[in-house]
């Protein structure tokens, strides 16, 4: 277990940095140059040319990879004399379009979009399995039917459409509910979710609508299972047959989904946050891909590489938990 | 409350003469299809220490028989008919909580594959203390551990303290099995039904299997109904044999008599087909030709007659008339319309000779 898990650990890092490698020279090769993008009115050629100086542009990418690793570990400094821009460890870019480290824009993106994916988490996953499990049971009748038919609907409809529709007509038309703006869990936990509701609700209908089917779906089969017959054999309750053995084997490979699907949204709820104007980091690489704005780029997709990569090993720790079948080495 | 229930819907019928007693039970599933006739009219007595064996193809409708008897349908789209007497008990018309309380207590089963009958994810020593548990839920949990590790001795799992914490998938496959009888007698129970238990295991595990539960019907005095197709089986421990053919009992007396004088043609076919190693290779195995009926049009007359080497004998009633079950000789039931006296002949003279 624990070389298992050493070992595991191990893994993570090499894959980010070959993840960072890639990300850093597929961005630093593409046709645009952040220089000529930083460049105001009256820009000439000596201009650009400094500016490039300044970012560290003019190197070949292989020194360009290796200072924004080092960077990393003991900060970064751009430019010289007075117009110095310091990027203080752990400095993973410097942002010349919004003149600011990266780190700092992550910070400060990272808890709304935390607060978004975890609020949604728990309602799509209450609802998906409960609903779930209510359909399996009454499986043919007009509630599962319907319930089906609601889950088709809410899985087919794009979340800038919900988004938008909840947005234009129950907020801003008829006013049932205040706009939304991003509050901090820690000052007011009662406003945090209020103005939060909004946004899990848009998410919740698209993956509760996926989950109640995978639960329904996973439940029937559970319940036609032999050893479900030994439970009813054994004189069980018919309520211990369904949640203690039922439900049992029907969750457990719902896990490895759930947990990649949170993190996932860690990475970001993109058109989420940008149809209420959050400012999570999916609004953040947005805008930082409309501006070309390469080191912000390189940063969020590197943090939602680690979110995948993270999720997948706990995952598989999980697992090793719940199925006595799986052992780890 | 549920005494006035229970008066209210029991039919009036003479007192049962055994301690199980089976009167022409119906078990017809309603489906896309049609109306599956599952179990169609069975009717059998079983005794404390007697051991019945239901023989028959798949499809013949012994399971459905057995989850019958253990209410496994109640709550289901299934029609069941009939009475099911179990120590002086009706359990057809029963409330569905009161044949819960009894199944697992008074009557256990043993199913055919114990890999995909045990729970992967639950110890099998706890799935075993569940079943003492829902039972007794006053044990301690120590009192449940301790009943559930002596079954396990009880049944010859070796080290079984420690075998209590393995899972399903760290047992072999007789070690399964044994572990599924010591959860089927956890509560003493005084009916077994055993669905096919040797199927899955291979043949020097079948044996041990079998005595096993012959010593455990010594030491507890149970009532066994073993379903299977393995005419040996049957020979080796039941005193009585129902045949099944369709949904219904093509032949039905003592183990004896169904094995050394079969009147039934299905009978002598399933006698035939065991293989026998002492014959040469053609003859080794002489299968029944055709196919079981299909349980939603069943042949007209004889449910057997399509498959029938001797129907051509007795001409159309056999197409057309469904033959009684009628006694031949002592407590031997048979359903055919071959005349007795030429049933008699074309045994001794026709079947037992390839037998």
């Amino acid at each position: 277990m624990g070389r298992y898990l050493i070992r595991r650990l191990v893994g993570v890092v090499l894959m980010l940095v070959l993840i960072s490698m890639v990300t850093f020279s597929l961005f630093y090769t593409v046709p645009t140059n952040p220089a000529v993008l930083s460049c105001g009115k009256g820009c000439t050629p000596a201009v650009i040319a400094a500016t490039e100086r300044k970012m560290g542009l003019d190197q070949p990418l292989v020194v360009q990879y290796g200072r924004w690793a080092k960077a990393v570990f003991v900060g970064r400094s751009y430019g010289e004399g007075t117009a110095v821009n310091d990027c203080p460890a752990p400095c993973f870019g410097y942002s010349f379009t919004r003149e600011t480290p990266v780190t700092g824009i992550v910070k400060d993106a990272f808890p709304v979009t935390l607060s978004i994916a975890a609020g949604a988490f728990v309602l799509w996953m209450l609802i998906g399995i409960s609903v779930g499990i209510v359909s399996a049971l009454r499986k043919g009748s007009l509630l599962d039917r319907s319930l089906m038919f609601l889950t088709l609907a809410g899985y087919s409809l794009p979340s800038f459409f919900t988004g938008l529709t909840i947005l234009l007509f129950a907020i801003i038309k008829f006013q049932w509910y205040p706009i939304p703006r991003y509050s901090s869990l820690l000052d007011n936990p009662f406003l945090w979710a209020k103005n939060l509701l909004p946004l899990w609700v848009v998410l919740a209908i698209l993956f509760a609508a996926l989950y109640t089917r995978l639960t329904r779906a996973n439940m029937l089969e559970t319940m036609g299972e032999d050893y479900i017959r030994t439970a009813r054999a054994k004189g069980l309750p018919e309520r211990t047959v369904i949640f203690k053995h039922g439900l049992r084997a029907a969750l457990t490979p719902i896990v490895t989904i759930a947990g990649l699907d949170l993190a996932g949204l860690l990475g970001g709820a993109v058109i989420t946050e940008k149809v209420f104007n959050f400012r999570g980091l999916g609004a953040v690489t947005i805008d930082a891909s409309t501006n070309f704005d390469l080191p912000m780029l390189m940063a969020v997709t590197l943090l939602a590489a680690f979110f995948i990569i993270v999720a997948n090993l706990v995952v598989d720790l999980l697992y090793a938990v719940i199925d006595p079948k799986v052992r780890l080495s | 409350m549920s005494a006035v229930i229970e008066e209210a819907v029991t039919p009036p019928s003479p007192a049962p003469r055994a301690f199980l007693d089976v009167r022409d039970l119906r078990v017809h599933f309603p489906t896309d299809d049609g109306l599956v006739k599952s179990v169609d009219g069975i009717s059998f007595q079983l005794d404390r220490n007697q051991t019945l064996g239901i023989v028959g193809e798949s499809g013949s409708g012994k399971s459905v028989t057995s989850q019958a008897i253990l209410g496994l349908h109640k709550g289901t789209t299934a029609r069941i008919e009939g009475e099911i007497w179990l120590d002086g008990e009706e359990l057809v018309h029963a409330d569905a909580d009161d044949v819960r309380r009894l199944r697992g207590s008074k009557m256990a089963m043993i199913f055919q594959d114990p890999l995909s009958a045990l729970h992967p994810y639950f110890k099998v020593g706890a799935q075993i203390s569940e079943a003492f548990q829902v039972h007794h839920p006053d044990a301690s949990r120590q009192e449940r551990r301790d009943r559930a590790i002596e079954m396990l001795r009880r049944v010859g799992i070796p080290n079984p303290d420690k075998r209590y914490d393995d899972y399903a998938h760290q047992f072999s496959g007789g070690m399964r099995q044994r572990a599924m009888i010591a959860m089927a007698l956890v509560n003493d129970p005084s009916l077994l039904i055993a669905d096919e238990p040797t199927t899955a295991l291979d043949v020097t595990v079948q044996a041990q299997i079998i005595d096993l539960m012959v010593d455990l019907q010594e030491e507890f005095g149970s009532a066994i109904i073993i379903i299977t197709h393995d005419l040996g089986v049957v020979a080796e421990i039941a005193d009585d044999v129902l045949v099944m053919y369709g949904g219904r009992a093509a032949e039905y007396g003592p183990a004896d008599e169904v094995f050394y004088r079969p009147e039934h043609p299905y009978a002598w076919g399933l006698l035939g087909s065991v293989t026998r190693l002492d014959r040469v290779r053609e003859e080794r195995l002489r299968p029944i030709p055709g196919t079981p009926p299909s349980l939603i049009s069943v042949p007209s007359g004889c449910s057997f007659h399509p498959r029938c080497p001797y129907a051509s004998r007795v001409g159309a009633r056999c197409r057309t008339d469904r033959p009684d079950l009628e006694e031949t000789t002592a407590d031997h039931l048979v359903a055919c319309h071959l005349p007795p006296a030429d049933r008699a002949t074309i045994f001794r003279d026709e079947i037992a000779p390839t037998l």
